[in-house]
């Protein structure tokens, strides 16, 4: 989920009237000098940083004179969260606070509406807060079509004591939080505390803001680089990974490494599921045979070859995984010949140096397994392709066989690029290339691109030599699905003329830092 | 019978000429289903599969008849608009198939829905079918495939997995136990019919004696289902599984909703309340089938 800062959540409200104190985001002293200087009152710092209980790790401190300001900030900057390193502090007025609030909305999936909660004792958790005094919270829905009106809040409010100029206001502000929920395809949008201030004012001293990931593309305003809840920072290969499933919308795509450096503790796989059941399936039999997973990928929902191809080679940028394990639900109604495509190219790149199984049950499995056998397992890969009448746990089983008293490590080689000769025959498909060298295709008899083709017509024969069949314009757009198919018939049943370059971007200088590092 | 579709089920599709629309359409006319059009706005004329397109669903009532299902393939940025088309056109059941539909897109529906009497599947679902009578969406991939993996019976099926909705379905199958429809509800947080809403189903439906259920982590479907059970609401069989044992506790929900859910959600307190209620909860999936063999006797 895409969980915004608090400053980030502030500037949300702040545009639907919500009062938010008068602050401002500091990445140096100097600039929160400046703000302290004129506001000539006392301040909060606060660490943004997406953690409850910041106060009791030194993440909240207040101060009222410079001194006491720039000391705070200097030591604040230098904490660590979770991983997540402080690099900007908000710093805003002190409220003089007389009473707390708590007030939330959130999606209750029970009940497939938004949730209002409203709490007249504030600053704590609301959980607690609900057992303690269970008088001070009230809950309510609302009607996604009526939406919210103040009256609505205001005959709730009610029920908790809330009374006179505080009932009005507090009713208006939750009546606006409301709207920047729905505008901004919200989860979750808490504030707690919301203050009365001694001077009557109703203010969100902190805001909590998860948009709903699948609304991002809504909200370009936000900023949000990974729209994915991460509970750490994320790693290089998970930024990769995640370039590669944002420019491709065919199909799913996730990654994300359960550790960034695999020990080579002879345990850790590589693991490449499909669909979220079946991976989890998957990953309990990894599980029950004594084997840990190094990542979690899935590519499932129909992605091309060129999807799995990078999802693989992506996987295989992670050293001393001692197997590769792919497997899904099993029964899958995609078309499993792309993915089993999409592997060859990976390990025949790769020059696969560690067992892999692979579990491609479903439609087209027969075929699916056929092209394993014959481009990788009779090449000599310790490479073995399942249906879906092979269990993921007697796939473990020939995998833990396959691995032997004495694993292998795998070893991250550098990403070679194709070197194409000048006047090659080239198109574009949607995220890659492809190049044909006519010089080679004359002493081509076969010319199995064609029919390795011939499901899409992408291709055909002219004056002895494949070329485009169709516009350059449509195959770019999506007409060549990118199955693969071409080259591998090329490679095994022609004279290795035809290349698809599926570039990964940052992969090449991931994989030298890698291997420099490793030195 | 059987639950939602059989071969006398009208059907349209929306999106009906897109790369998706056209072989899920495929697919269902070769498996039975009665598809009698499809719209697709801008494409009105055009014929797909044989099948007449409409620019609106308007047009294809007011030529058809009122079809008795829908099935949505267009892009989820999309698919609220063609949601509410059909509900604001007496459509009473919809199948909504893409993945990544906004969660307030999915309120929304469910709003109006619930307004206009319609129900609906989904989103993020492969859809649901009746062995030998029709499918709704793309189980199965292929006709072929599809009558080939999925047996006629009395066993109903409902998981939050599409791949799993096959795999369990399958398996039924290949040990000789039959199925009387089998339903994937979608894989997001928010659906139209979750797992207890089906299970009703299924209870209503004579031709069920026995359900599977395949249930994940987070939400609190599985719970309800229990409660029904211990209300009696449900009385037929029930087999459970829930999945991600082997997976990593998420960052689950913000305070807020653990106050809703009160500690729900995780696959323990799934598992806790489902054996409390009665319900046969299997510890690994290859069991599934021997379970279901032994609650009907075979």
């Amino acid at each position: 989920m895409a969980k915004l800062f608090e400053y980030q959540g502030k500037d949300v409200i702040k545009k639907f009237s919500v009062p938010v104190p008068n602050g401002r985001l500091c990445r140096n002293v100097d600039e929160a000098l400046e703000f302290f200087r004129k506001l000539k009152s006392p301040v909060v710092l606060k660490i943004q940083l997406w953690k409850t209980g910041r106060k009791k790790i030194g993440g909240v401190r207040f101060a009222e004179t410079e001194e006491e300001l720039a000391s705070h900030f200097k030591d604040m900057m230098g904490m660590e969260v979770d991983g997540f390193k402080v690099d900007s502090i908000l710093v805003e007025e002190k409220l003089n606070i007389k009473k707390e609030f708590f007030a939330g909305i959130i999606v209750d999936d029970r009940a497939s509406k938004p949730l209002v909660l409203f709490s007249s004792i504030g600053g704590t958790g609301i959980e607690e807060i609900a057992r303690e005094n269970p008088g001070a919270v009230v809950k309510f829905h609302v009607d996604i079509i009526d939406g919210l009106q103040p009256f609505m809040v205001r005959e709730k409010l009610v029920e908790t004591g809330l009374e006179g100029k505080e009932l009005v206001k507090t009713a208006d502000v939750i009546v606006k939080l409301y709207r920047a929920f729905r505008e901004y395809d919200a989860r979750s949008l808490e504030t707690n505390p919301l203050v009365l201030t001694e001077d009557g004012r109703v203010v969100a001293a902190d805001c909590h803001m998860v948009i709903d990931d699948y609304a991002v593309y809504r909200h370009k305003d936000l900023g949000i680089e990974i729209a994915r809840e991460f509970p750490r920072p994320p790693t290089e290969l998970e930024k990769i990974a995640y370039r590669v499933e944002e420019s491709d919308y065919r199909g799913t795509f996730y990654f994300i490494q359960m550790v960034e450096d695999v020990p080579p503790d002879g345990k850790h796989i590589g693991f490449h599921g499909a669909g979220g059941g079946g991976s989890m399936m998957s990953m309990d039999a990894v599980h029950n045979g004594g084997l840990i997973i190094a990542n979690f990928t899935d590519t499932s929902g129909n992605p091309p070859a060129s999807k799995v191809y990078r999802a693989a080679k992506i996987i295989l940028s992670q050293p001393n995984n001692v197997g590769y394990f792919a497997s899904g639900s099993g029964v899958a109604s995609q078309e499993q010949f792309n993915s089993a495509r999409g592997f060859v190219k990976a390990f025949l790149e790769e020059d696969i140096d560690i067992p892999a199984v692979l579990r491609l049950g479903g439609n087209y499995e027969e075929l699916a397994i056929e092209i394993l056998d014959r481009y990788l397992k009779s090449q000599g890969y310790k490479v073995e392709g399942y249906g879906k009448d092979t269990s993921p746990d007697e796939c473990i089983r020939v995998l833990k066989d396959m691995m032997g008293e004495k694993p292998v490590f795998h070893k991250v080689r550098p990403v070679e690029e194709y070197e194409p000769e000048g006047d090659e025959y080239k198109f574009e498909t949607m995220t890659g290339k492809v190049f044909i060298n006519h010089r080679v295709c004359v002493d081509c008899e076969e010319k199995p691109c064609i029919e390795a083709c011939s499901r899409y017509g992408v291709l055909k024969l002219e004056e002895g030599r494949p070329v485009l069949a169709l516009e350059r314009e449509e195959v770019k757009k999506g007409k060549c699905t990118e199955c693969l198919a071409c080259e591998i018939a090329c490679r095994f049943h022609g004279k290795g003329g035809l290349h698809i370059v599926l570039p990964i971007e940052g992969l090449k200088e991931y994989r030298e830092g890698l291997i420099e590092h490793n030195r | 019978m059987s639950i939602i579709v059989d071969s006398t089920t009208r059907v349209m599709v929306q999106g009906i000429t897109g790369r998706e629309g056209r072989v899920r359409t495929k697919l269902m006319k070769e498996y039975g289903t009665n598809v009698i059009g499809g719209v697709t706005p801008g494409r009105g004329g055009q014929e797909v599969e044989g099948l007449p397109v409409f620019n609106t669903v308007k047009e294809l009532v007011d030529n058809l008849g009122t079809p008795d299902a829908t099935c949505i393939f267009v892009p989820a940025p999309l698919v609220k608009d063609a949601a509410l088309e059909a509900i604001f056109n007496g459509i009473k059941f919809l199948l909504i198939v893409p993945d990544r539909v906004p969660l307030h897109d999915v309120l929304e529906i469910k709003a109006y829905a619930e307004r206009f009497g319609a129900r609906f599947i989904g989103p993020n679902t492969l859809g649901v079918l009746s062995p030998g009578k029709g499918v709704l969406g793309m189980i199965g991939g292929r006709a072929k495939t599809a009558r080939e993996w999925f047996k006629q019976g009395s066993v109903g099926v409902s998981s939050r997995s599409g791949g799993i909705t096959s795999a369990i379905s399958y398996y039924l199958s290949r040990e000789g136990i039959g199925l009387s429809t089998i339903v994937h509800v979608g894989g997001d947080a928010v659906v139209g019919l979750p797992h207890p809403e089906i299970m009703k189903m299924f209870q209503e439906d004579p031709e069920t004696e026995a359900m599977v259920m395949f249930g994940e982590i987070g939400t609190s479907q599985e719970e309800q289902v229990a409660e029904l059970v211990k209300s009696g609401v449900i009385t037929k069989p029930i087999v459970a599984y829930i999945g991600g044992k082997g997976a990593r506790e998420g960052t689950r929900f913000s305070h807020a909703g653990a106050i809703v859910e009160g500690g729900r959600g995780t696959r323990e307190s799934k598992i806790r309340a489902l054996k409390e209620a009665g319900v046969r909860v299997v510890d690994e999936f290859m069991d599934i089938p021997k379970a279901v063999k032994e609650i009907l006797g075979k």
